[in-house]
């Protein structure tokens, strides 16, 4: 009964989660819930947070008030220890792979291996070949990150992020800079560790089209909240103005075109200074 | 003044942490081999050429106002003296401030800027434990060597030229080096090369862990890797001066 309740709770769940950097207020009552086993997209414009987000969701900064919760325990309240527990169940991707430069990829996907689990060599040599082949990617175990594409260093990256077996998986915008193929081979990778190894996924993304084929439900964070949440199909269907905006790319809307500026006419009409 | 004691404090505590996890560093004597090679053995063409023209300079500038005193037995002592207690620690710490730590420094500081150590600290490993606190070890461990191979050399150059091209009679630049060089001479000189060590590593470390993480960011670092490690050990150099005096 206690499992079937664990099953059915969140695995992360952010509430009315405030958080302000110098002074400006980044999320004023943030509710988002991420379901386990599902694909779980956040979208928005530049500049919403979304990154931010995932670095609340990771215990790296700290919220102004409300509560962010992973494996139902309050993330800012864990100590150092507490919070490297927690993060050994959660594995991340982030936006430029962030792979360690000075080791090759076979060294870089076996980095968290050794750093937390004595394995005999050949077992993480088995371990590791098998996270690359998941990635398509066992025939550059050699080759060190400067030789490598950037979607090829994205694939490591997730390769690494994969082989410490984690719950969660969170990709900070997956898609960005990347060619129509290796955008295709990481939604297929997305989706396909998804499935296969029974995660939970949270993706972070600009690229509505990419990640409406593989979301199974969505969030759209505007103006420091949710305005829009639902499966991709829903928010396709969407008719309010600052969701259809950000789903069709109007380039002016509720999020405007201009930076906030003083009248352009008056501005123009003033003396320059001397 | 506040800003400067927070920096202070920051530093401090920056310090005992790094303290801290280099215990546990000792426990991986690779990366430390790695970190003491890139410190210590990429310096050494620097150190060597320095320490071997300051010691010719010693050579010749020594010799002739000894010369005006009738007193140029006294080559050899004074110039070891000169080197081990002072000169040594202080320009090789300087140069290695200049080679090695800006190196630390942009390295950590480019880590910083490309999301590795954020990467790391992802992957809940502590990116002190793993990049710093080798990297601070093998600064401090490298430094009284490097001084140790600057003095000898120092002393070659000053014999090279002090008796071989300016006339000083060997023996005598031996013997006096010999009979006035004590152990406390010596003992003074790694004092204050190890403390010079793990200032220059120390700051070197902090500015590449908190340097803003854009290209600006990092030269900013490197720079005041530099500057502050300069002043640091002008400053230790007085103070641990008048305490052996």
């Amino acid at each position: 009964m206690r499992g079937a309740d664990q099953e059915s709770q969140p695995i992360v769940d952010v509430q009315d989660l405030h958080y302000a950097i110098g002074g400006r207020a980044i999320f004023s009552g943030l509710n988002l819930r991420v379901r386990r086993g599902a694909i779980t997209a956040v979208m928005g414009p530049s500049g919403t947070g979304k990154t931010t987000l995932l670095r609340l969701i990771m215990g790296e900064h700290a919220p102004s008030s409300g509560r962010v919760l992973a494996f139902g325990e309050d993330v800012a309240t864990l100590s150092r220890e507490q919070l490297y527990a927690l993060r050994r169940r959660i594995g991340m991707l982030f936006q430029n792979g962030a792979l360690l430069t000075d080791l090759s990829v076979y060294d870089n996907v076996a980095f968290p291996v050794r750093e937390h689990a004595r394995l005999p060599e050949p077992v993480l040599r088995e371990l590791v070949l098998m996270k690359l082949q998941a990635v398509g990617l066992r025939g550059a175990a050699e080759l060190m990150p400067a030789e490598l594409s950037g979607g090829m260093a994205r694939r490591v990256a997730l390769a690494r992020a994969i082989v410490m077996d984690p719950e969660v998986l969170i990709y900070d915008e997956p898609f960005v800079g990347l060619d129509p193929i290796s955008m295709g081979v990481i939604g297929r990778l997305i989706e396909s560790l998804n499935r296969t190894l029974g995660i939970t996924s949270i993706v972070v993304s600009h690229d509505v089209h990419e990640i409406g084929t593989i979301a199974d439900y969505s969030y759209l964070l505007s103006g420091g909240s949710v305005v829009a949440e639902g499966s991709p199909a829903q928010l396709a269907a969407e008719q309010r103005e600052v969701v259809r905006q950000f789903m069709s790319g109007s380039p002016d809307g509720p999020v405007p075109f201009h930076y906030p500026a003083p009248d352009y006419y008056e501005q123009l009409l003033e003396q320059s200074p001397p | 003044m506040l800003r400067g004691v927070g920096k202070l404090g920051a530093v401090a505590l920056f310090l005992v942490r790094v303290l801290g996890q280099s215990v546990l560093a000792f426990g991986r004597p690779g990366a430390l081999a790695r970190q003491i090679y890139n410190s210590g053995a990429r310096s050494l063409v620097i150190i060597m050429l320095s320490g071997l023209f300051l010691g010719m300079v010693l050579g010749l500038q020594l010799f002739d106002l000894l010369q005006r005193f009738g007193s140029t037995s006294a080559l050899g002592e004074a110039s070891a003296l000169a080197l081990i207690k002072e000169l040594g620690p202080v320009i090789t710490a300087l140069l290695f401030a200049g080679r090695a730590g800006t190196a630390l420094a942009s390295e950590i500081g480019l880590m910083c800027a490309t999301d590795q150590l954020a990467a790391m600290d992802m992957m809940a490993v502590d990116p002190v434990r793993h990049v710093v606190a080798p990297r601070f070890l093998g600064g401090l461990i490298a430094l009284p060597l490097l001084t140790a191979i600057f003095d000898c050399i120092g002393i070659y150059g000053t014999q090279l030229i002090g008796v071989g091209m300016m006339g000083a009679e060997p023996g005598t630049f031996w013997s006096q080096m010999q009979g006035a060089v004590a152990v406390h001479d010596v003992y003074e000189g790694f004092i204050k090369s190890v403390v010079f060590g793990a200032l220059c590593s120390l700051i070197a470390v902090y500015e590449g862990f908190h340097a803003q993480a854009t290209a600006e960011g990092v030269g900013l670092a490197t720079t005041r890797t530099v500057v502050n490690s300069a002043v640091m050990i002008l400053l230790f150099d007085y103070v641990l001066t008048a305490v052996f005096l």
